[in-house]
């Protein structure tokens, strides 16, 4: 279902999700083409997650978000070329080139630091929650991770924590796990977790718990916000479970356009569904859900929706042309910025 | 000049910081441990209730807290309790806290403290006994303070909770009673300005945390003997005031390093590599090293006595190196 906006803000929101997956889209077509930015992750597939989630955040809510990180950013409103600077290494990316992929940073829109540690920002997350309920400041604490995280110790010492001191704090798990095969199929890892549910690992420290379909944009703009509103008035945390199928492309260990660059006139042309990965097209990519749900809905017509995504492919041409265009950063620039 | 204990001068300088600061928070909070100096804290508790948190045996869980909190706008003052304990924190504090700064290309500072109990206390045996500052020197990122009079620690501490870094406090329980002249009022040490706490010509005696109150020993033996001891304390690690240390070797020409850490790779095996690349020159005798020996710590106190740095082993390096 569609989160419950205005037809205008939904619009808004649509545009950014384009936004997400063409960015994403261009870097694996810019690593193709011979440039290393390193081990990288995408967020095909997620955008229903991040895009209703971030939306929702005020000036003083602070995230926290992981190796997988480009896709919350551009929800919050980063700037694709100074963001798409930072993974190529250039001078003029966000974190002047010393953080890449793994750790994009942008404090103005509220990330505080990006950790390429698995489960690395739980506790930190917490402590910024902690930090809001003790300057009084009514904001929350976001914090994004995958389902991997929660195999790690500090998961559950953050969520102790959060329950003991009420902190206003939303652990936002994405779990991309769906449908992946894992390490032993010689893919990228998934979950190896005894839980049945992992909303079993949250709710013994009296953390309300919820999961919902991430590729429901509506559903999740109501969890979310939901959780936010907890926070701010009962300054309790809330761990929420979104639900994702594993993108084709993400499945090998080096990120692959498998789907090729998202064709949204398969939103309305199901005939035009190629046979392999069909399922995708059909059920489980999140964007051309929420595409069909707004064509459905009256809220757009095919032609507005192409019209966005034109829009939304001319700003990342521009923003890969920034980022290459940019310079490297000057060698000794290795020395600065180890001490405030 | 009043004369206090350097136990009496750390409460004092969290009396003040917490007064004059509201940012400043205080997780976990023990600080004096099991030792009778506790009372001191307890003290603060009372005064300062809403200040100070007890998290959860969390290490990572609760200075990873901290760290996000510094991040948001806190200035936490974070107790770890034993050097060793330190080890649970490492993802967060080594591998997040002292990353964060240069990472995110100077956006985010992490203006939090970490105190611990460093070294051999005394029985602690393997687990409880360890000098971590070595392994935090070689994570570049961390403030390193290490006190070893009851001036140094309550200005020091100031300096620490007003810096916009991270910084590691690394403390010794067998400090705690050591009296010495401290001032009245506010005052703040600097970080980067060792102190020549002992003025000397013959040799060179650079020494850190308790090591520096083993080596004044050693220096009032020795005195007697007619060697005078120049004794050096860095007093923070991060920033190295490397100048003071390489003028007192340029004057006497003879250096013994002492540090609790393991031989291999320790503090003193830094500070002797920087006399070495630098101050070459001015040496008349190879340099000494006392310090830890490189095995884990034993429980029993003949064996523990046998691996530690300690006043008697200072004097024996200091001679070898005058002869």
């Amino acid at each position: 279902m569609l989160p419950k906006l205005p037809r205008e803000k939904l619009l808004d929101l649509y545009k950014t999700m384009l936004v997400m997956r063409r960015f994403e889209e261009a870097l694996i077509k810019l690593t193709k083409s011979g440039i290393s930015v390193g081990h990288f992750h995408v967020y095909i597939g997620q955008e229903c997650t991040g895009g209703p989630a971030l939306s929702l955040l005020g000036p003083h809510d602070a995230v926290f978000t992981t190796h997988r990180n480009h896709g919350h950013l551009l929800a919050r409103g980063a700037d694709p070329g100074r963001l798409m600077a930072e993974i190529l290494g250039k001078a003029t990316g966000y974190n002047k080139g010393k953080g890449g992929t793994l750790h994009t940073t942008v404090r103005e829109l509220g990330f505080l630091t990006t950790s390429g540690i698995v489960g690395g920002v739980i506790p930190l997350a917490t402590g910024a929650a902690f930090a809001a309920k003790q300057r009084k400041t009514d904001g929350a604490s976001m914090c994004l991770f995958g389902d991997g995280a929660l195999e790690e110790g500090v998961f559950h010492e953050s969520l102790n924590l959060a329950a003991l001191w009420s902190l206003p704090v939303i652990y936002l798990c994405e779990n991309n796990s769906l449908g992946a095969l894992g390490q032993k199929a010689g893919e990228y890892s998934s979950s190896t977790i005894a839980a049945r549910s992992l909303l079993d690992l949250a709710t013994p420290y009296g953390i309300p718990a919820v999961s919902v379909d991430g590729t429901d944009a509506g559903a999740v703009h109501q969890a979310v916000q939901k959780a936010l509103a907890r926070a701010r008035k009962g300054q309790s945390p809330t761990f929420i479970e979104a639900k994702t199928f594993r993108w084709p492309g993400s499945r090998p260990i080096w990120p692959e356009l498998l789907t090729g660059e998202t064709d949204l006139k398969l939103a309305w042309d199901l005939k035009a569904i190629p046979k392999k990965y069909s399922d995708w097209y059909k059920k489980k990519d999140g964007l051309l859900r929420f595409t069909r749900e707004l064509l459905k809905s009256g809220r757009a017509t095919p032609e507005q929706i192409l019209e966005a995504d034109r829009a939304a492919r001319t700003q990342i041409e521009r923003a890969v042309r920034f980022a290459q265009e940019s310079p490297e950063p000057k060698p000794e620039a290795a020395l600065e910025d180890v001490f405030a | 000049m009043r004369e206090i204990t350097y136990a009496e001068a750390f409460a004092e300088a969290l009396r003040e910081i917490l007064r004059a600061d509201k940012r400043v928070c205080v997780i976990g909070g023990y600080f004096f441990g099991l030792s009778p100096r506790r009372a001191l804290i307890s003290q603060l508790r009372k005064q300062f209730p809403a200040r100070f948190f007890d998290p959860p045996i969390a290490e990572a869980g609760y200075c990873g807290l901290a760290v996000g909190a510094a991040m948001a706008g806190l200035r936490p003052i974070v107790d770890i309790g034993t050097g060793s304990f330190f080890f649970q924190a490492f993802p967060q504090v080594l591998n997040e806290a002292a990353n964060t700064y240069y990472m995110t290309g100077g956006q985010t500072k992490v203006p939090a403290v970490f105190h611990m109990l460093h070294g051999i206390r005394g029985g602690g045996a393997a687990q409880h006994s360890h000098s971590p500052q070595a392994m935090l020197w070689n994570t570049p990122g961390l403030e390193i303070m290490l006190p070893a009079s009851p001036r140094d620690v309550k200005g020091l501490l100031k300096t620490a909770v007003l810096s916009d870094n991270p910084t590691v406090f690394v403390d010794h329980a067998k400090l705690f009673e050591v009296r010495g002249e401290v001032p009245d009022g506010d005052y703040a040490i600097p970080f980067g300005q060792a102190e020549v706490k002992r003025s000397g010509k013959d040799v060179t005696v650079v020494a850190t945390s308790l090591m520096v109150v083993r080596a004044l020993e050693a220096a009032e033996e020795l005195a007697k003997k007619g060697i005078e001891v120049e004794v050096v304390d860095p007093r923070t690690l991060v920033p190295l005031d490397k100048k003071t240390i390489l003028a007192s070797v340029a004057k006497t020409g003879r250096l013994v390093v002492v540090d609790e850490c393991h031989r291999s790779c320790g503090v003193a095996s830094e500070l002797v590599a920087i006399v070495a690349e630098e101050g070459f020159d001015a040496l008349k005798a190879p340099v000494k090293r006392v310090t830890t020996l490189d095995v884990p710590v034993p429980f029993s106190r003949p064996m523990e006595a046998y691996i530690e740095p300690s006043r008697e082993k200072i004097i024996t390096a200091v001679l070898e190196v005058v002869k």
